[in-house]
């Protein structure tokens, strides 16, 4: 009587399979998760390239972009942001459902995997989506003539980078508080709004009064959207700042595996 | 003796300062279907908790499978088929769907995972709503299935924390009827209740639990034999006369409870005890002659009543 269970296989496989269930959970949702995927980038192309696009070069030329069309300037961030906002999206919702709406990470914690390999496969579930998100975005701006296919080489895999440092952190985050609903107006309210206010998506983050900037630099979508522009189109960056950037983001992901995976295991374990 | 898949010793539980289950000991032998029972708060959850290696104990040692969960989890949870307390399915995906996720956190092939699947949703009565979403189901179905689910990985030990609370007395008994025919293809089960009809039912051997002890260990008869007689008579005088009469009942036999709303005396014979009372001129307002069950086991272990 047994079906041979090797758990050897599980130990090195747990992630994924977690993984899988998360996307098979995504899949109920294909349909928003598209039209999010491919309407946002509509929208925006739409009301920036006939509407805001025109406005902004026509008053101040492409001065206040550093001599780039307006629409080329904020592709990068955009694509950042919706990015950052699927990551957002795929890291808080199904770590509340695991612990608290469907207790469903108390189901998989008991078979043989393991907390942190739930950990790491609802990352890679989250990664998953915004992979989808980013290229639907890119292809789409490709597709409209605003950006080129060279141009995305390394801009995609940044962004997801930075995706997923964000997500880390949201995991983290989410995982360790009580007061879910509490939480998730004072996250978007407090943080997620004012945070894509102040990233210097639509405008230079420099243009901000000084004591605004610092909402910037510690919001992971303004090092995101520096790293974007700087890979897109060649928007100038210190070495130093790229340096800046690219720390600030593994940091980020390190502190949200080490956050995620130490409070998943203390509630698991209750 | 029969090989022990489970050994607890001194098992304890802290939460801060509250001790959920203190220096407890027990034994599952396999094939046997082995029952926690006992109130509101006893501990039972938190003792499957601590076999189904996700809660640490505090002290005390436990082998659940010859191995020590502290050190096995994965290997111990590897298994075991776990029906928590309240289920925890995903509403959002179909019945199959909940298998054969469940299916591969245990690294089970695609294929097995499929034919398994078919098996389990006959086994669960479930066949007609493979594809419903879960959301949709019934209590009892989700109940089963759950159950099902448990089951994806062809356990050694099944472990069922209150698998029928909340069900309707039908639901009731096709589930009990599930689990009868799984202890026939010997499954070693181990089972929590409140309800003393379904560890009488369902279990070979249970211990009676209560603030985090074990009160008595025994099979069902042989706890009925120990703490209580072999028929109990109920007589109801109405609340207030009850105080009255209670006295005079007290002569009349060697123990006697009173509860809000009747009085239980314990008797060999409680038709002949019912005579007497009636010779007395002490006429109950009803009254009835039943066999002793758990609850009367549990009423002279712990002085409460087993539901409150
Ligand atoms: N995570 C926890 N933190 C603090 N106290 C807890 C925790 N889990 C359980 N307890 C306490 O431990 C005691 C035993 O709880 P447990 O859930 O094991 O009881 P039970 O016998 O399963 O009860 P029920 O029949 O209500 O399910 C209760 O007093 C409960 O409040
Ligand atoms: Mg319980």
């Amino acid at each position: 009587m047994n079906s041979g269970i090797d758990v050897a296989k599980v130990r090195a496989r747990g992630a994924a399979y977690v993984a899988e269930a998360r996307i098979a959970q995504m899949m109920k949702w294909k349909g928003i998760i598209a039209i999010v995927a491919i309407g946002n980038p509509l929208f925006y192309l739409v009301a920036i390239g006939i509407g805001i696009g025109v406005l902004v070069n026509e008053n101040s030329g492409t001065s206040g972009t550093g001599g780039v069309e307006y629409i080329t300037f904020i592709a990068p961030a955009l694509l950042a942001s919706a990015a950052l906002t699927g990551a957002l999206d795929e890291a808080m919702f199904p770590v509340m459902e695991g612990f608290k709406w469907r207790k469903l990470f108390y189901a998989i914690n008991s078979t043989p995997i393991n907390p942190g390999q739930i950990v790491l496969g609802v990352f890679i579930g989250a990664i998953a989506r915004v992979v989808f998100t980013v290229v639907c975005y890119w292809a789409l701006l490709i597709a409209f003539g605003v950006v080129t296919v060279s141009q995305s080489w390394d801009v995609i895999p940044v962004t997801i980078f930075a995706a997923g440092a964000f997500a880390a952190v949201i995991m983290g985050v989410t995982a360790s508080v009580k007061n879910e609903d509490y939480f998730m107006t004072v996250l978007n309210r407090m943080i997620i709004m004012p945070m894509f206010l102040f990233s210097g998506t639509f405008f230079p983050l420099s243009t901000m009064p000084i004591f605004l900037q610092p909402i910037g630099w510690i919001s992971p979508l303004w090092h995101a959207t520096e790293l974007g522009r700087y890979f897109s189109y060649g928007y100038s960056i210190s070495g130093i700042m790229l340096l800046v950037h690219f720390s600030y983001l593994i940091v980020m992901m390190i502190i949200g595996f080490k956050l995620a995976n130490k409070k998943f295991a203390e509630r698991l374990a209750k | 003796m029969p090989e022990s898949l489970i050994s607890a010793r001194g098992l304890t539980k802290k939460y801060g300062d509250f001790t959920a289950v203190d220096a407890i000991d027990f034994d599952v032998a396999k094939g046997e279907s082995f029952g926690l029972l006992g109130p509101n708060g006893a501990g039972k959850s938190t003792t499957m908790r601590i076999i189904a290696a996700t809660s640490q104990r505090s002290s005390g040692t436990i082998s659940i499978l010859g191995r020590d969960p502290e050190e096995h989890g994965p290997q111990i949870r590897a298994h075991l088929g776990v029906v928590p307390q309240q289920d925890n399915l995903d509403g959002e995906l179909t019945v199959s769907e909940n298998l054969f996720i469940y299916g591969r956190y245990f690294g089970l092939s695609k294929k097995f995972i499929r034919n398994k699947i078919e098996e389990l949703l006959d086994f669960a009565q479930l066949q007609d709503k493979r594809d419903a979403k879960v959301e949709a189901l019934s209590g009892g179905m989700k109940r089963r299935l759950t159950i099902a689910r448990a089951l994806v990985s062809e356990p050694d030990i099944l472990m069922l924390d209150e698998p029928t609370t909340g069900l309707d007395p039908q639901a009731r008994h096709i589930l009990w009827d599930r689990l009868f025919r799984l202890k026939e293809t010997g499954v070693t089960l181990v089972i929590t209740t409140h309800f003393m009809d379904e560890a009488e039912q369902l279990c070979d051997r249970l211990v009676v639990m209560d603030k985090g002890k074990i009160m008595a260990e025994g099979s069902p008869l042989e706890l009925i034999k120990q703490y209580s007689t072999k028929e109990v008579l109920e007589v109801r005088f109405g609340s207030d006369r009850n105080k009255e009469v209670a006295p005079i009942l007290r002569e009349m036999c060697s123990r006697i409870e009173e509860l809000p709303d009747r009085i239980l005396m314990y008797v060999e014979d409680g038709e002949a005890l019912l005579e007497a009372i009636t010779a007395k001129k002490l006429h109950p307002t009803t009254s009835l002659v039943r066999r002793s069950s758990l609850e009367d086991v549990f009423l002279r272990l712990t002085g409460r009543s087993l539901i409150e």
